[in-house]
């Protein structure tokens, strides 16, 4: 089989680094080797692997080094749950340097050091929150991942991000074979957010891939710096995870999205309750002037 | 006046901007004029300081190069760290013959290179802790220098770095100043924005600054002027100062040519400051007048014509004692100067003359060639603005040629069709020209020779023009194709 590269984004805070792991350790599950990439400066991307509270990563490892060039593979892939290979581009604290910068010198590294040489089915790049600069979106240019998964709630400003990213894939579509491959709900227990999702799925081009519920198991083995495929292979969540992977195996859905206008976008959400229509006589007032427009019209 | 009508050189400058695709010649049109002494304001006939157009080949800089290369880098007495990767920094290193006194790497460092040579984790995680070591080892290697500028390249912008903090704390911890200075390559259209963004950082940096070394210690004299926008390229800063001191007025500081960072503290409390460079100082010039109350006055230093003009109107601010000895100063010269032309005059009369420089040359050394009985026929500025222009073309004969940020077309064109004598610009342009058998002088380094200010300048001047000009090997230069037949097999049979 051909080395998939896969990507993971989505608002931040929505639960890619959770997905991702217990995704991959699914995928690990059912035979298939995998590496994750990290792309995010707070290195969280592989800690339920690693039962490490933060792996080594491949800047920091450099800065201790003298410069990337003097690192050598070993030292930034750590090999965890199910033989999945670990790696962190890592990068700075917040406020200080170039975290974008850090990833494009880190995927750099893994490429000329043969990384994804090695008998690989799948790779996982688990992108920080926001495309905010060229660096994020390295995983996604052209020969790196060729499949891109969002993962999405019934909330607005995930639904906004979602879309946002669907502008991001297109852009660099039609220079490389990048895709979008799905949708993956994660539940924050939002009503008939199912369909929501779906109907956003189908106006970006794409599928709703899985919808994954929510359930308290996932933080019981967070917390043990576990996947909940390792913690309690029995779970009902576990099986969540290996229909998700099972579905991720079997995708052909591969689409250059059509995301949509903002107008659309509220559209949407208005047909579903989460955003009420927009009252224009209200924009710009402040409180004392519309507590005044209330008085003068009673 | 140049040999081609204003008709003719208007169609010269049609037929160079044909070959250019239709965006780009309706651009570069308003870059290319015909000079018209008639006309008041440059703005109506040429348009500068504009972006580049991609693909053709501009010789222009960039900030750093304006703020690090042109203004703070002679400050002798500080050091200067090319903040960022090492080659901008090195490869500026001592190019720009900024003479000066001192020991180097003792208390002087013109020409030496410190830069914090950024890797990439240092792009990563950011450069401020470097910096920060950076200064704290300067004081220790180099106890005597007086202070720091840290000159931001490309990265720094791009990654956000405070250095402005880390300067205030590196001031406060090596309690001298350490000027931070935002002059990020990217920035602006030339090197034109980096000489401002240096003269704001002086303003807000050295002049604001608490706790100032010299400036209590400073006696005031009813004669102290400042040589401002002087670099002191080939000693030119010395050989300027020599006339202002023999007519009597004090020199207090020169910026920046030899400058120290006193007498960067001292310049408020002059009563004249005089203004060579107008495009990379009139910033600090201006604000001295708005801020100190002190007049600034721009004058000229090359040929003797100018000289004179220059110093009787420097000796007019003054009193009586110095006009009389103003006048004995031009006097005592002028039996020099006049064995000067009439050396040199004869044998470079009538030569025509075509120039591209920076900052204040296109327009201040034509009255020396006009003073050897040259003609400048055409002349720009890679990073001139408007108010250069306004000034330039009072200077230059009617119908001649005016080129901003000229690209390496134009240049050639022009010179091919205009055929002059001798060629002023720079180390790109050099070789070019001498292989198309024009003579040609560096007029950014003076050719590693000078001074070209003031009257000794002007006798180095005369001399090297003529050296150049009539040197016999222009006539020897024979192209292959041109050669005698059976030398010619002769070289093929060696080949």
């Amino acid at each position: 089989m051909a080395l998939r590269q896969c990507a993971i984004y989505g608002k931040g805070g929505i639960g890619k680094s959770t997905t991702t792991q217990n995704l991959v350790a699914a995928l690990a599950e059912a035979g298939k080797k995998v590496m994750i990439v990290g792309c995010d400066p707070k290195a969280d991307s592989t800690r339920l692997i690693l039962h490490a509270k933060a792996q080594n990563t491949i800047m920091h490892l450099a800065a201790e080094a003298g410069s990337v060039e003097d690192l050598e593979l070993e030292d930034v892939l750590k090999v965890g749950y199910g033989d999945i290979k670990c790696v962190e581009s890592g990068g700075p604290e917040p406020g200080v340097g170039c975290a974008g910068r850090g990833v494009i010198t880190a995927i750099n590294f893994l490429e000329e050091e043969g990384a994804y040489e090695e008998d690989l089915d799948f790779v996982f790049y688990d992108v920080l929150g926001d495309v905010v600069c060229g660096g994020f979106a390295m995983p996604i240019r052209e020969n790196k991942a060729q499949e891109i998964y969002i993962v999405v709630s019934g909330e607005m400003m995930a639904m906004y991000a979602a879309n946002n990213i669907a502008k991001g894939i297109v852009k660099y579509a039609n220079s490389g074979g990048v895709r979008l491959a799905g949708l993956i709900c994660n539940s924050r227990n939002t009503a008939r957010v199912v369909e929501l999702i779906m109907e956003l799925a189908s106006k970006l081009g794409s599928q709703m891939i899985h919808f994954i519920p929510r359930d308290n198991e996932v933080q019981r083995a967070e917390i043990r710096r576990m996947t909940v495929i390792e913690y309690n292979p029995e779970a009902k969540q576990a099986d969540e995870y290996r229909a998700l992977a099972n579905k991720i195996i079997n995708n052909k859905n591969l689409v250059i999205p059509t995301p949509i206008t903002m107008d659309e976008l509220e559209e949407v959400m208005m047909s579903f309750g989460i955003l009420e229509e927009e009252d224009e006589s209200i924009v710009g007032k402040t409180a004392a002037q519309l507590a005044a427009e209330q008085a003068a019209a009673a | 006046m140049s040999n081609l009508t204003r008709e003719e050189t208007e169609a010269l400058i049609q037929e160079v901007l044909e070959v250019y695709p239709e965006k780009a010649q309706k651009d570069r049109a308003k870059h290319l004029a015909v000079n018209d002494q008639s006309i008041e304001q440059s703005k109506k006939c040429i348009t500068s300081n504009r972006k580049s157009l991609p693909g053709v080949m501009t010789i222009r800089g960039c900030a750093y190069a304006g703020s690090k290369g042109v203004v703070w880098g002679p400050i002798k007495d500080m050091i200067h760290i090319s903040h960022g990767p090492v080659g901008c920094g090195q490869y500026s290193r001592a190019g720009r013959r900024n003479y000066y006194i001192g020991t180097t790497g003792v208390n002087a460092f013109v020409t030496m290179n410190f830069t914090s040579d950024f890797q990439e984790k240092d792009i990563v995680f950011g450069g401020d802790k470097k910096l920060a070591k950076i200064i704290e080892e300067i004081e220790g290697l180099f106890p005597l220098h007086k202070g720091i500028s840290v000159q931001s390249e490309c990265p720094i912008g791009l990654i956000g770095d405070d250095i402005e903090a880390v300067s205030k704390k590196g001031a406060a911890t090596i309690n001298k100043p350490v000027v931070p200075v935002r002059c990020e390559g990217f920035r602006g259209v030339s090197q034109s924005l980096g000489h401002h963004i240096a003269n704001d950082a002086i303003r807000d940096w050295v002049f604001e600054r608490d706790g100032k070394d010299t400036i209590n210690k400073f006696e005031p004299s009813p004669y102290d002027v400042s040589i401002i926008g002087d670099y002191n390229i080939g000693g030119d800063a010395w050989s300027s100062r020599i006339l202002l001191e023999e007519m009597g007025l004090r020199v207090v500081a020169q910026w920046s040519g030899d400058g120290t960072l006193s007498e960067l503290e001292n310049t408020p409390k002059v009563k004249l400051n005089l203004l060579h460079c107008y495009r990379s100082m009139n910033y600090i010039s201006r604000h001295m007048e708005e801020k100190y109350g002190i007049p600034y006055m721009e004058y000229n230093f090359f040929g003797p014509t100018k000289i004179e003009e220059s110093l009787r109107k420097i000796a007019a601010f003054f009193d009586e004692s110095i006009q009389k000895k103003c006048e004995e100063v031009i006097a005592k010269y002028r039996p020099m100067v006049d064995a000067v032309i009439e050396k040199f005059k004869p044998r470079l009369t009538g030569k025509r003359v075509m120039l591209y420089v920076g900052g204040l040359r296109p327009r201040h050394v034509i009255g020396s060639y006009e003073d050897l009985g040259m003609e400048v026929v055409g002349t720009g500025y890679e990073f001139g603005h408007g108010d250069d222009y306004d000034r330039t073309i009072k200077e230059m004969g009617n119908a001649t040629l005016l080129y901003d940020d000229v690209t390496g077309f134009e240049f050639e064109e022009f010179v091919k069709r205009v055929k002059p004598d001798l060629i002023g610009s720079g180390i790109k342009e050099k070789y070019i020209f001498q292989k198309m058998g024009i003579p040609f002088r560096q007029m950014h380094s003076w050719d590693y020779s000078g001074p070209y200010h003031g009257y000794d300048g002007f006798a180095i001047f005369a001399r090297d023009m003529d050296m150049t000009l009539n040197n016999p090997c222009w006539g020897k230069l024979v192209p292959p194709w041109q050669k005698p037949a059976a030398e010619g097999e002769a070289l093929q049979k060696a080949a």
